[in-house]
């Protein structure tokens, strides 16, 4: 999905979008692409692995990956007992993964016009990692390009 | 394709039988007048050729129609099978299944009327024989005499003509060579590469067992496996939740668990196939192979009945196929060199197959003339994946391991066998991928059992679901500023366990040792190197406050080690899952479970884990520093062995180029020496135990098969006669007392036990000094060289090496001693490492070069050596030359520069002698 892409621009055309917190950022990613959405999740860590890769869930039977997206972020880890993060499973083609993100929030229905540029201000890492953003009244949306946060994750 | 039943029947029951047919006219031409054969043969194509007549296929019935006339003629004896008759039938088998393919793909048969082989089989059928015969030998294929009858329409004929006009010469047969698997290709519009896939098309013809079988859809059985797969681990579960449940429900769950495992054992069995469904297709491969480039070879099978599971068996055949495409094409001689070795004309290769402890080995041996190492090195080094340098110290089995190097390919050209870009690397990360190994090595020829090369391949048995042993791992983890003391289980797969050792208290802890910051546990007298599975994953360990030591003993590729835990517990059958994109890369996990209590492992891949550890060589550039820093470590790799009443001996193992075990009976004597007909040379015995003790009796020539190490030099080599081999060991070298007794450079600590160390110089020079013949036929300029260091060892051990080289040697361990020397000898190159007993390098260079009569003596040294010899030399004096430590090439070279004994040496390569 691209902002931009030819959509026919009818009057309240919208999508969906699962969104979240992370650090600060309000946050969101196609509602299509979630599989499900979970509390914490308890995590068998991965010696030696990237460090995005908080570690491994058991989702009934099936090993997922779980995915720290505040180290992908580039935030600064919450080393605290108490704030545990949330799950959104996703399909990859790699197999099923797990983003961690703060906090999860509503289902959204964003109207596409609401679609905004890319702010200038914003760094180059999250350049790369967002596909799109969008003013809302709270603020703004930033929706996350899943394949990329992928491939970051993996070095 | 949407697809009516009975074609669907049709293309799979065709699909078979063709793969029947391969086998059985592949035997048919071994024993041409086996009338069952021939009456099977005949069968099958009728068979095909009336179902296709059924559906309508023309271009197939009609092929096959002519096909069958002329088997036909062949079973009423009006005819004898040929191999160019066979070859035609061969080809027909192609055609037809490529025509099938084409019909399971686009419904239809497809343009090609393939008239060619029509022609072929025509002209075969009305006996134009002779030309057509004969032509065959040369592989051309010839114009019709008269217009074709029976298959073809009257004018297709000149369209026929046209064709074989623009593809074929027809005169002068000797001239045109058409290779006969590209007339093949002409003759077929199917591209190479259809038709290679076509060959390698599946059959499972030899599946069908003689009791009622029926047919299942693959995907169906592996739905099957991934249940039994979840139901084991639902028992697992249930297991672990009954262990103190009331005695009904844990009967029931005894029972689960045994229906459990026989559930699993019998979906299990259902996915195998015996290994002789892919080794079916090889007679034919060989055959067409061995054809094409002028050679007898012969395949033989064992064990074609070991059974593999099918995602297994899909996975090797390419493997397979490759290697025994390799054998025939760079592995067996032609029949005229084969002859002239003294061989059998025919070559041989054979597969073997069996199981060993949740393994299935395969082997592929010919007995071929073997890989040279010293071709490969060159071919590495000049496709850049190595350097000289590395080149000239590699051992053989280092050598012989260059070809899974990515980018390697031996052959001089690339065939369209065997060299496709399909190298070894291929075959050998294809093999990893399903968790198994690969492994080649020469087999020099003892008494009647032929020499060759053999590649052997261990897969393990199963996939999915796997026994292993599960273990815990304590460490520290600091959240929010408190040290949390978590425990983690990994699993270690029961095929790669050799043992549990638990060392307890200060006896326990005694027998670890630590050698160079390494520690080892000595386990029945062998060292095994440990590492700690905390260390090597990264974990900050916890403070262990009982002395328990949890050893779990390891394999690896041939190399044991032991890995430090913190707890054992028990073993378990676990289901092995696959991690997911991110974590693949990581060498140390095959993949991870969930146990019993549903929390997950992580499944430990020993091999890699031996790699992180450095335990196991990465790669040979990690072995190559090794090795270079162990030697300066003064760390040696010995040779032990014993030797007349000598229970120990050692000598470097860098010396050493083989170990061989000859027969006694190969022993002729010439000029009253023992000799071996060794590689194309001679190879004069000496046998070390009389040698040592002259005058008492030479025992170890008299048994049945000698236990020889050999030294080579370039062509020339010597081979000692010991009684046993018994081990290799790496030990920083401690004489304690220096000997003076012949043969003997002194004794000292190996593995904890008195050792002695042969003088290789000074026996190779008694035994070849008696016998100039023997070694010295090759006369080199001889330089006279003086070595001088304090080091007993390692003076005779540069000695032994430069004396080999044809050079003489004097030497010296105090600066007196090399002035002294000097004085009376016409020496023309000291060689010094620096550590004179009483001066250094510098000094050594100030003595020398302060006299004028030693003006034209030279000075060489080590690398490390030559600053602190220059800034300590008064005189501001360096070296003249210097080498590397290791780099003994490269000293003979610059001694021979040196004195210009290189203008009079002949163009023996110097490069291959085989050390590490």
């Amino acid at each position: 999905m691209t902002i931009g892409s030819p959509v026919p621009a009818q009057l309240g055309a919208t999508r969906q979008y699962s969104t979240f917190r992370v650090g600060d950022m309000f946050m969101g990613i196609e509602l299509t692409q979630v599989q499900e959405l979970l509390r914490y999740q308890e995590m068998t860590r991965v010696p030696l692995a990237p460090r995005a890769i908080e570690g491994l869930i058991n989702l009934r039977g099936q090993i997922v990956t779980a995915l720290d997206v505040r180290r992908v972020l580039g935030l600064p880890a919450i080393d605290s007992e108490d704030k545990l993060p949330m799950n959104i499973v996703i399909q990859s083609e790699g197999g099923k993964v797990s983003l961690l993100v703060d906090e999860i929030c509503d289902v959204l229905d964003v109207p596409l016009e609401a679609a905004t540029p890319l702010p200038e201000n914003m760094p180059a890492l999250l350049r790369e990692l967002i596909e799109g953003v969008y003013q809302l009244e709270s603020g703004l949306l930033l929706i996350l390009n899943i394949d990329r946060v992928l491939d970051t994750s993996a070095n | 394709m949407e697809f009516s039943e009975e074609v669907r029947e049709f293309l799979i029951e065709s699909n078979e039988n063709l793969g029947v047919l391969d086998c059985e006219i592949v035997e048919l031409e071994k024993r041409p007048a086996d009338e069952q054969l021939i009456a099977s043969v005949f069968r099958t194509i009728h068979t095909i050729k009336g179902t296709c007549g059924f559906f309508g296929f023309e271009i197939l019935g009609s092929i096959t129609h002519v096909a069958e006339n002329i088997l036909g003629q062949v079973r009423e004896k009006q005819r004898p099978l040929t191999p160019d008759l066979v070859s035609l039938v061969l080809q027909t088998v192609d055609v037809v299944r490529l025509v099938l393919a084409n019909i399971e793909e686009r419904g239809e048969e497809g343009e090609d009327v393939y008239q060619d082989l029509r022609q072929k089989l025509d002209d075969a059928y009305n006996f134009r024989s002779d030309s057509s015969q004969s032509a065959f030998d040369q592989g051309l294929t010839v114009l019709a005499a008269h217009p074709p009858q029976d298959i073809s329409e009257p004018d297709e004929a000149p369209l026929a003509i046209a064709e074989y006009a623009e593809g074929t010469s027809t005169q002068d047969a000797e001239e045109e060579h058409l290779e006969w698997p590209s007339a093949f290709e002409v003759s077929n519009a199917g591209t190479e590469s259809e038709v290679k896939e076509i060959r390698e098309t599946a059959s499972n013809s030899a599946n069908s067992a003689a009791g009622s079988t029926i047919r299942v859809d693959v995907t169906l059985l592996d739905k099957l496996m991934n249940l039994v797969g979840e139901l084991v681990l639902a028992r697992n579960q249930i297991l672990q939740g009954t262990t103190s449940q009331s005695c009904a429900s844990s009967g029931a769950a005894q029972r689960l668990n045994l229906i459990t495992s026989e559930l699993q054992e019998g979906v299990m069995r259902t996915r195998m196939q015996p290994i002789g469904v892919v080794w079916n297709k090889l007679p034919r491969v060989v055959r067409d192979l061995a054809f094409e480039v002028g050679k007898q070879i012969e395949i033989q099978m064992e064990g074609a009945e070991t059974e593999l599971d099918k995602t297994i068996i899909e996975a090797i055949k390419g493997p397979l196929t490759h290697i025994v495409r390799n054998s025939c094409d760079h592995g067996i001689e032609r029949p005229d060199v084969r002859v002239a070795k003294g061989k059998k004309a025919h070559g041989t290769i054979l597969l073997r197959a069996y199981h060993e402890g949740g393994h299935v080995n395969i082997e592929i041996s010919d007995d071929g003339a073997g890989i040279d190492p010293e071709r490969v090195k060159r071919k590495a080094v000049e496709k850049g994946l190595i350097r000289a340098e590395q080149a000239a110290t590699m051992s053989e089995w280092e050598a012989l391991h260059l070809i899974f190097l990515p980018g390697f390919s031996t052959a001089e050209k690339v065939t369209n066998i065997s060299g496709r870009g399909v190298g070894m690397d291929v075959v050998k990360t294809n093999i990893e991928k399903i968790g198994g190994a690969v492994d080649l090595f020469n087999r020099p020829g003892i008494g009647g059992i032929a020499g060759g090369s053999t590649v052997k391949i261990k897969i393990p048995l199963t996939l999915a679901i796997i026994p292993g042993l599960i273990v815990n791992l304590n460490s520290t983890r600091t959240t929010g500023g408190v040290k949390v003391k978590r425990e983690d289980r990994f699993v270690i797969p029961q095929a790669n366990l050799l043992e549990l050792v638990r060392l307890e208290g200060a006896e326990g802890r005694k027998q670890i040792e630590s050698i160079q910051g390494t520690e080892v546990y000595r386990r029945r007298g062998k060292l095994l190197p440990l590492t700690y599975l905390s260390r090597v994953l990264g974990l900050p360990p916890v403070e262990q406050d009982n002395d328990v030591l949890n050893i779990v003993v390891l394999q690896a590729e041939e190399t044991a080690f032991g890995l430090v835990v913190d707890g054992v517990s028990d073993t378990q059958e676990i289901v092995v899952k696959a991690l997911g994109k991110q974590l693949k890369a990581l060498s140390c996990y095959v993949g991870a479970t969930i146990m019993g209590d549903g929390k997950i492992a992580l499944i430990l891949d020993v091999p890699g884990l031996g790699r992180l550890a450095n335990i196991l060589p990465r790669s040979l550039e990690r072995s190559r520093t090794k090795a270079s820093e162990s030697v300066k470590d003064q760390r040696q790799t010995l040779l032990l062995f014993s030797a007349g009443r000598f229970s120990r001996l050692v000598v470097p193992l860098s010396m050493v180029a083989r170990l061989e075990e000859f027969a006694s009976s190969k022993v002729q004597y010439a000029a009253g020496q023992p000799v071996l007909h060794y590689r194309d040379a001679i190879l004069p015995l000496v046998s070390v135990g009389a040698m040592l003790d002259r005058g008492s009796p030479d025992a170890a020539m008299e048994r049945d098969s000698l236990q020889v190490i050999v030294f080579s030099e370039g062509n020339r080599h010597v081979g000692l006669v010991v009684d046993e081999i018994q081990d290799i060991v790496e030990e920083a070298v401690t004489v304690k007392r220096a000997s003076s007794s012949f043969g003997l450079l002194g004794s000292g600590v190996v593995g904890g036990k008195i050792t002695d160390f042969i003088d290789l110089g000074a026996l190779l020079q008694a035994a070849i000094g008696d016998h100039p013949d023997s070694f010295s036929s090759h006369v080199r300029v001889a330089s006279s060289v003086l070595v001088a260091d304090s080091s007993r060892i390692a003076r005779g051990t540069l000695r032994a090496y430069l004396e080999m080289s044809g050079h003489q040697v004097f030497e010296a361990s105090t600066l007196e001693e090399v002035l002294d020397l000097l004085s009376r000898n016409p020496v023309q190159v000291v060689v010094t490492a620096g550590l004179l007993a009483d001066a250094t390098g510098g000094e050594l260079l100030d003595a020398i070069r302060g006299r004028d009569k030693l003006a034209s003596v030279a000075v060489l040294g080590f690398a490390e050596e030559d600053g602190n010899a220059q800034s300590a030399s008064r005189r501001g004096e360096h070296f003249d030359g210097a080498v590397n430590r290791d780099d003994r090439e490269g000293l003979v070279r610059a001694i021979e520069s040196l004195t210009g004994a290189a203008a009079g040496r002949s163009r023996e390569s110097a490069m291959t002698g085989s050390r590490k």
